[in-house]
């Protein structure tokens, strides 16, 4: 199991019911192969950066799940076919959350003792500062 | 011949001064070092969502800043190039800009 974030772009005009309609679709495609929902974000229309399909805007959608490998391509399959998806990106991202957890816990066993000193140190230059 | 004797003389003066305490008062650091902006804030993951963030480093033309401009260190330049070129891809920012 590998953790994935899929982004995908859905046409700015698409009716509300049309765009909820796809989003359940691609979930259920996540749950149906096994895999895990972590969350489903309705990011909102946003302003392209460049035209897509000769749209200037659009209605940006992110999964993230935990699955394999052929769910991501199941996804991607679906969305490539999908005539209101416009864009998609899917990115794994579970060895770089990995990798900054390490870090972050690295970080906060010396951060305590970096505190104290850094405690002591201002104490000493507001002593000094008056005079 | 005879004006050798030097230390009356003018230059010789200055030329002292500036040589033979020149080791000391020499200046070492030329230009002061940036600070990665990633290692100050304890960044360990930057996300190619944050479109705000990654937007203050691609100038109007939208190439990516260069690290001597910056300041950021190698590690963070690398995560960063990636989480650009991610958001590139999904049109959060653009490969190219006008003018």
């Amino acid at each position: 199991m590998r953790t994935y974030e899929v982004m995908f772009i859905l046409k700015p005009d698409l009716p509300e019911e049309e765009a909820e309609r796809i989003i359940t679709q691609m979930e259920a495609v996540v749950t149906s192969t096994g895999g895990l929902l972590r969350k489903t974000d309705r990011m909102g229309r946003r302003r392209l950066a460049y035209f897509v399909r000769r749209y200037r805007e659009g209605q940006y959608v992110l999964l993230e799940a935990e699955c394999e490998a052929a769910t991501v391509l199941e996804l991607e399959r679906r969305m490539r076919v999908a005539e209101p998806v416009i864009k998609f990106q899917s990115v794994r991202i579970d060895e770089e959350l990995k990798r900054a957890s390490k870090l972050q816990q690295a970080r906060s066993k010396s951060s305590a003792r970096r505190k104290s000193k850094r405690g002591a140190e201002r104490g000493a230059a507001s002593a000094a500062s008056p005079a | 011949m005879g004006s050798q004797p030097g230390p009356s003389r003018g230059p010789g003066g200055p030329r002292r001064e500036g040589g033979g305490g020149g080791g000391g008062a020499r200046r070492q650091y030329a230009r002061r070092r940036k600070v990665c902006r990633f290692c100050a804030e304890r960044m360990d993951y930057i996300d190619y969502k944050d479109a705000r963030l990654l937007g203050q480093f691609i100038p109007e033309r939208g190439k990516i800043l260069p690290m001597r401009t910056s300041g950021v260190c190698a590690p963070h330049q690398r995560r960063l190039m990636r989480a650009i070129k991610r958001a590139r891809n999904i049109a959060l920012l653009p490969f190219a800009s006008d003018v």
